[in-house]
């Protein structure tokens, strides 16, 4: 990004100042000069377009691991107004809707799962539907679906996956409100039919991990981690369905924003009043692709569990969270003293809610919201808390991931997929995928340093750091 | 190449000498994606039918509706043809099952409205939007 079309806040936050006469909001980048200076400058162009919007309220934003994503950028913030003329976008969601990632703690330490590493690698790649192409073991009707798309996480748990007590550490507790499935398309629901339950490919991943340090003592007290510990992260969202939904609606969406007038700087970024008719279908519809989503983690869960539970008997698997980054969601904030419901989209970025707000469960009341970055490949994630700041800085928004620091297509000419698995294991992690051209896809260096993202996310008052996690297997789509 | 650089997707592109034959040279990059399109047996297919006045929608769309229904039907398109007539488009995609020894490549999420473009060259036509995956 070129330096010089920006202005620093201070140490870690920036602007884009305002040429003469030009009308929109202002523009927020969070994170350290040396993030900001490897982000594409059509990042800058993206999230100036989203100041531009109608209802928009505070700063369109991007976290710190953002990079040019579709409509808006990924790592893209932005709230906005129904009352003010406010909008709702299917860019400003992205395709894979309620993409997100589950956590679940466990008792074990890593010297205790090191010697059955390998088969448990194993038994995960065969057990946990992964790749492009391979279908789930779970095969519904369109009724049936129907009722996923209602019930959420509660509907997985009805069919025997799951523990009751997973729920209370879902977002929404595993169910989004709104969710309408008579305005999600056929074609949709057709695509779905055989996907619960499946990981999917590109960056999704199902990795076992070890606690390798706790920055924050006494909230990963509350969130039940130790150094040492083995976790279980699930990143995955909600499959065909939801690629169908944003891929109709985008263009729909598109089409509405010229029928209503709304002049859009980039017609990337289709859209629609959210009291539109055209703006509440997608609402409808995207919630019962969140549905959908927090189904399909609920599942794999449960998958992962079974696996564990032959390897490790009397060992169980707590959710620890379970948080999206692919969401519009409604939420009350407070804007200029006044609160005010608001309908905030985060593309490639998670709510971060601070100590004390009442959507928490109990135990993490006091600790704030656990946020969790996924690291790249074979590299490391990071646990972060939601801050009490995080609300009038962004919404309270945090990072979702390391963000790619290189095209695909730059990386399959620079690694190899086979010599990379094969680096990877020398170095103690082992990699099970089909995809020798999607592991090379993802290369640890395609991405940003997590580490610079975690941190950038700290000092710029987003989240709080707790945990840091190394992966020892991953299972890749 | 077929394709144009995006930090997380893939930005793709289709010519032809006509219009027709450049969506149908944008799908198979897209395609080509998800696997090797030499060797896919052309041994079933789905349909695609619909209307657009837009030519850049109606490459957006051409490009979603043959994912969505290679998804539905488990099937991996090799093929591709397309005619239209006005607002109305008629194409067929042409493929087979998954089988194991194919290569896996990424799974397509989309087409978008991001650096869409649809226009005449001196050659003929080209289509180009960035695919999410």
């Amino acid at each position: 990004m070129d330096l010089t079309r920006i202005s620093a806040l201070d140490g870690w936050s920036w602007t884009v100042p305002r040429a003469a006469g030009e009308s929109r909001h202002e523009v927020k980048l969070y994170g350290s000069r040396e993030l900001l200076e490897t982000m594409d400058d059509k990042v800058l162009e993206q999230i100036t377009n989203v100041a531009r919007l109608p209802g928009l309220v505070g700063a369109a934003m991007t976290m710190p691991d953002a990079h040019w994503g579709y409509g808006f950028p990924i790592g893209g913030v932005a709230a906005f107004d129904a009352q003010r003329g406010g909008i709702v976008s299917a860019g400003g969601v992205g395709f894979d809707i309620s993409c997100g990632i589950r956590c679940l703690r466990t008792d074990l330490t890593l010297p205790d799962i090191m010697p059955r590493l390998e088969p448990l690698a194993d038994n995960l790649y065969r057990d946990i539907p992964a790749g492009v192409g391979e279908g789930g073991h779970i095969r519904l009707d369109v009724p049936e679906l129907d009722r996923v798309l209602a019930g959420g996480a509660a509907w997985a748990l009805e069919q025997g996956y799951g523990e009751a007590a997973d729920l209370e550490y879902v977002e929404e507790n595993g169910r989004a409100r709104g969710a309408v499935p008579a305005k999600v398309s056929a074609l949709a629901k057709k695509r779905q039919l055989g996907e619960m339950g499946t990981l999917g490919s590109g960056n999704h991943y199902l990795e076992v991990q070890w606690v390798e340090r706790i920055l924050d003592a006494e909230a990963a007290r509350a969130f039940g981690l130790f150094e040492g510990q083995i976790v279980v992260s699930i990143h995955c969202g909600s499959r065909g369905l939801g690629h169908q939904i944003g891929t109709e609606y985008l263009v729909s969406l598109a089409k509405a924003a010229g029928r209503l007038g709304i002049a859009l700087p980039d017609r990337e970024l289709a859209c629609a009043p959210i009291d539109s008719d055209e703006g509440q279908a997608y609402l409808g519809a995207m919630n019962a692709a969140t549905n959908c989503a927090l189904a399909n983690r609920q599942i794999l869960a449960q998958l992962t569990r079974r696996v564990f539970a032959h390897h490790f008997p009397g060992h169980g698997l707590e959710t620890l969270f379970d948080v999206s980054h692919n969401t519009c969601k409604t939420e009350w904030h407070l804007v200029e003293g006044r609160r005010r419901l608001l309908h905030v989209h985060r593309k490639g970025a998670t709510r971060a809610f601070g100590p004390g707000h009442p959507d928490l469960p109990q135990r993490y009341r006091e600790a704030g919201q656990p946020v969790i970055i996924g690291g790249s490949m074979g590299t490391g994630s990071y646990i972060l808390a939601g801050t009490a700041e995080s609300e009038a800085r962004a919404f309270s928004s945090a990072s979702h991931g390391a963000g790619r620091a290189m095209s695909r297509h730059a990386a399959l000419k620079r690694w190899q997929g086979r010599a990379l698995l094969k680096d990877l294991e020398t170095r103690g992690v082992l990699v099970r995928t089909r995809s020798m051209r999607g592991a090379a896809e993802e290369a640890p260096g395609a991405y940003k340093d997590v580490e610079r993202v975690a941190e950038a996310t700290e000092r710029a008052g987003l989240a709080r750091r707790v945990a840091l996690l190394r992966p020892k297997v991953c299972i890749k789509g | 190449m077929p394709y144009f650089e995006h930090d997380a997707d893939v930005g793709v592109v289709g010519r032809g000498a006509s219009l027709e034959q450049a969506f149908v040279a944008g799908a198979e990059a897209v395609f080509s994606l998800i696997t090797r399109l030499e060797g896919i047996r052309p041994l079933e297919s789905v349909e695609v039918q619909f209307e657009e006045a837009d030519a850049e929608l109606a490459f957006v769309t051409w490009i979603n509706q043959l994912l969505g229904h290679a998804h539905e039907n488990g099937l991996v398109l090799g093929k591709f043809e397309l005619e239209h007539e006005g607002e109305r488009w008629r194409g067929r995609g042409w493929g087979e099952p998954w089988r194991d020894e194919m290569e896996r490549g990424v799974d397509v999420k989309g087409a978008t409205l991001t650096m869409l473009s649809v226009a005449q060259t001196d050659g003929g036509w080209e289509a180009r939007c960035v695919i999410d995956v």
